[in-house]
């Protein structure tokens, strides 16, 4: 690894699902540990059900903020489809890490379109490493659908250039302040995605 | 949105384009900053908004925040107007005026160009204004860049005394970087506003005076243009190629082509030719990234300057590296680099499915959709049941109408074209059409925006046009801001609330002929819309309903489907609710032999906001209150 190394992690999912925070707390923490960082928020009409990507580029310095398709590091996977969607734009060493809990659109519903069968089969014959688990799962038995977020989070953590403990600080620590309530069921969440990614 | 930004001095934050903006205009002293909304300029003014001892608002058009902001010019106050790209179309009236009288204080126009097309109806290029209207265009390479040139173009603006377009694309709007930032200074001129009627009063006499000021004007700044820290050549060890850049280009030059020669122009007209003449001298072949037209590239080649631009790179969409490698890989003679597909796109483009070029796999497309519960959704039910219509569009949610199930819009142009468009298709009709109804489909906020005057003129020109007013008391469509209809100022607080009713009758609609309807009341929508239809003047039905995302809105407890009762009559996925998911489908062989496809459904619970819309389109009564389908 050269020490002009850039991290790109594109993370990939449907309006709402929080790819945005996930994004930008990735990005404040590598902020924080030295790091030039650019992030691309590509919101507008992408909110209301469409295809939401964010890039996350940190290293000594990043010009270009869009990871160019094949140079992705991580792919952070909110839903299995959207994974299968962006997989080529990891590199052959690149690693997936996917929520296995589907959501499919109204175009799929109203017939006009099939969900593949099985994406995550797709996905592996591609070679590329992946985890694959239902972290929706875990965040609805931890009480709350909006901890997929910090779940998969956790399932990165390990994977990344910085301890996973800085990550979770990152995370808790927005929490402390305007929500200490979710402060203990967060750090659970990151826990159960760190645990499920190794056993995946 | 994040939180106030803090005051202290030479902070580092990590702030996007239009954050930066926003920030910049703050630390020059800006008294007063306008827009309208618009992806991707929206934010400027959301995060200006938060700034104190800066007046700020939403205005109601764009043509109305740039005036907005030349009065404040002319006032003496620093001025910042904001918008997207087909914005300034829309001001351009204002502008093309105002580079005659120039300015006051400072006056910085910010225009959001949305390259990649992720939410506009068009990809056009703003720096054209720069020629069109002879004021310079400053173009910012990334956030850091977005917050400096901000604060000098007020510094050009008064030092050339002119209007000073700031051009940013969605690369620099909505990516996020590290700025450096100080703090405000003050600023206003101390004679305030000073009577000058040679300058102000723009008749054909004066006009005709201060045309040569203007050519002058634009000549010294090519000057200035040519000398400028703001355009500067970056020598390069690889002399086979040199790089004309500006704004995000120059970004994605440097990082496929760290060594190769560049100049980046941050003021981008007046050009530099003398200064780009220097950089063909030190290599071999000059290349120009611009994005998106050939505009520089048009004019240096008029000038006798040879190079390379839209022969070897796209016209259309953004120059990421992933795109220049492979063509100037093959300018130079070398194998294209292994894994660059040239035509993936960065963002999904719906309704196209996405077949990946580099491994043939195929995912279904997920185009944006109406929120669960849109107050858009009966509207549009009832439109695509009504037949012999033509139904004339507009921008905003609503414009999703024409897509599945619905497919119930006819036309979509431009902001408020849905009234003159209908009012045309009304009196332009053939034979043929004699009996078609005129529809037209407006938003509270488009209606202001361009919308009011079109109705005037059907009023006034004897028309008939049913018009459908969707009032979500939101501009839902750039993340429901406030605006007239929902009562509240750009801070959130009370202002004066807009009566839709009394303002369609002062533009001429009889009061009969006005309805208010709860557009989750199908059968009164359906009335409503049957008789006014039949009636050969101009109606007004008016939906009163808040958009989901907006605070006014109040979630009822989830619906669901009683499987047993259930026919797989699939009526109630002609609502359009992403809530409603198909479980299975069957095909069965009806008794007349003619087959029919069955759709079972179910409601995700954990979304569905129990409007109380579905159940009204099931026959069966298959649709119950979660609750009572728990207690049975
Ligand atoms: C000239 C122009 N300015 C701004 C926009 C961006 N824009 C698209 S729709 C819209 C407003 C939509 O609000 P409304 O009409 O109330 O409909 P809603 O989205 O709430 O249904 C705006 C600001 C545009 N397309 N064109
Ligand atoms: S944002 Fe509001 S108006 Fe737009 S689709 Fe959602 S609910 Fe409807
Ligand atoms: S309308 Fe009623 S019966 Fe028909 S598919 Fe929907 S829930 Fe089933
Ligand atoms: S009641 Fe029906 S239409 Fe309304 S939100 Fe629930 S599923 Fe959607």
């Amino acid at each position: 690894m050269n020490e002009n190394k850039i991290t790109n992690i594109l993370v990939a999912g449907i309006g709402g699902q929080g790819v945005m925070t996930a994004a930008e707390v990735l990005s404040q923490t590598a902020l924080s540990q030295g790091f030039d960082v650019k992030k691309t928020e590509v919101a507008g009409m992408a909110q209301r059900g469409g295809v939401v990507t964010s890039h996350v580029r940190f290293g000594a310095q990043v010009l270009s903020p869009a990871i160019p398709p094949g140079e992705a590091d991580i792919l952070v996977g909110f839903e299995p489809a959207e994974a299968l969607r962006w997989i080529s734009h990891l590199r052959p060493t690149g690693v997936a890490m996917i929520n296995t809990t589907r959501q499919e659109p109204p175009v799929v519903s109203l017939g006009l379109y099939d969900y593949p069968e099985d994406p995550i089969g797709e996905i592996a014959a591609t070679g590329i490493e992946y985890h694959a688990f239902d972290a929706g799962a875990i965040a609805r038995e931890l009480g709350n659908f909006k901890l997929v977020n910090t779940v998969m989070l956790g399932a990165i953590s390990e994977l990344l250039p910085f301890p996973a403990e800085v990550l979770k600080n990152e995370i808790l620590d927005r929490f402390r302040g305007r929500k200490p309530e979710l402060v203990e069921i967060n750090d659970k969440a990151f826990e159960l995605g760190r645990k499920a990614s190794a056993e995946h | 949105m994040s939180a106030v930004p803090p005051l202290a001095e030479n902070h580092r934050r990590f702030m996007s384009g239009n954050e930066a903006v926003a920030r910049g205009a703050w630390e020059a002293g800006c008294n007063v900053a306008a827009a309208y909304p618009g992806t991707p300029s929206t934010e400027i003014l959301e995060y200006a908004s938060q700034l104190p001892d800066m007046y700020s608002e939403w205005s109601i058009n764009e043509k109305v925040s740039l005036e907005v902001a030349i009065g404040a010019s002319l006032a003496g106050s620093r001025s910042l107007c904001a918008m997207k790209h087909v914005g300034l179309n829309v001001a351009s009236d204002a502008l093309m005026s105002q580079t005659l009288a120039g300015v006051g204080a400072g006056l910085v126009i910010a225009v959001a160009d949305d390259v990649g097309l992720s939410s506009s109806q068009n990809e056009q290029d703003s720096r054209f204004w720069g020629r069109f209207a002879h004021v310079p265009v400053l173009e910012p390479a990334d956030a850091q860049e977005a917050f400096d040139y901000t604060k000098r173009a007020f510094e050009i603006s008064e030092q050339f005394n002119t209007p000073v377009i700031l051009r940013l694309t969605t690369r620099i709007c909505h990516v996020k970087g590290v700025v450096t930032f100080g703090n405000r200074t003050s600023f206003s001129k101390a004679e305030g506003f000073v009577k000058d009627p040679g300058r102000y009063i723009m008749t054909p006499g004066i006009a005709k005076k201060r045309l040569p000021m203007m050519f002058e004007r634009e000549a010294e700044m090519q000057r200035y243009s040519e000398v400028c820290d703001l355009n500067v050549i970056e020598e390069g060890s690889d002399s086979r190629i040199g790089f004309i850049t500006s704004g995000p280009t120059y970004m994605h030059v440097k990082e496929a082509y760290p060594n190769a020669a560049v100049i980046k122009l941050g003021l981008s007209y007046p050009v530099p030719f003398a200064k780009i003449r220097e950089l063909a001298t030190q290599v071999d072949q000059l290349v120009i990234a611009e994005e998106v037209e050939p505009i520089l590239e048009t004019e240096l080649k008029a000038a006798g300057i040879e190079l390379l631009g839209k022969e070897i790179l796209p016209r259309i969409g953004e120059l990421s590296p992933n795109v220049l490698r492979p063509a100037i890989s093959k300018l130079l003679g070398e194998e294209a680099p292994e894994v660059a597909p040239t035509k993936t796109p960065i963002e999904i483009k719906p309704p196209v499915a996405r077949i990946d070029p580099a491994t043939g796999i195929d995912v279904f497309p997920r185009p944006p959709t109406m929120c669960v519960a849109c107050p858009h959704l009966g509207i549009y039910y009832c439109l695509s049941k009504i037949r012999n219509t033509t139904i004339s569009g507009d921008i905003g949610c609503y414009t999703l109408g024409a897509g599945h199930p619905w497919n119930a819009l006819d036309t979509t142009i431009c902001m408020g074209a849905s009234m003159g468009i209908a009012h045309g298709l009304d009196k332009g009709r053939v034979e043929a059409d004699k009996d078609k109804k005129i529809i037209a489909v407006i938003g509270d906020s488009t209606f202001m925006h361009m919308g009011m005057q079109g109705l005037l003129d059907i009023t006034y020109n004897k028309g008939n046009v049913t018009i459908l007013l969707l009032d979500n008391r939101a501009v839902g469509m750039t993340g429901g801001q406030d605006n007239p209809a929902s009562g509240r100022d750009i801070h959130g607080q009370d202002a004066m609330k807009i009566d839709f009713r009394k303002l369609c009758e002062a533009l001429g609609v009889k009061p009969e002929r006005i309805h208010e309807v709860n557009p989750y009341e199908l059968p009164s929508l359906f009335t409503a819309l049957r008789d006014e239809v039949k009636i050969p003047e101009p109606s007004v039905i008016i939906t009163n309903q808040p958009c989901v995302l907006i605070d006014f809105y109040g979630a009822q407890p989830a619906f669901t489907v009683d499987d047993d009762k259930c026919t797989g009559c699939g009526n109630c996925l002609d609502i359009g609710c992403p809530a409603i998911l198909v479980t299975r489908r069957e095909t069965v062989i009806k008794p007349n032999g003619s087959e029919k496809e069955l759709a079972f459904v179910k409601i995700e619970s954990g979304a569905c906001t129990g409007c109380d819309l579905c159940p009204k389109t099931c026959g069966p009564d298959a649709i119950l209150p979660l609750a009572d389908y728990i207690r049975q």
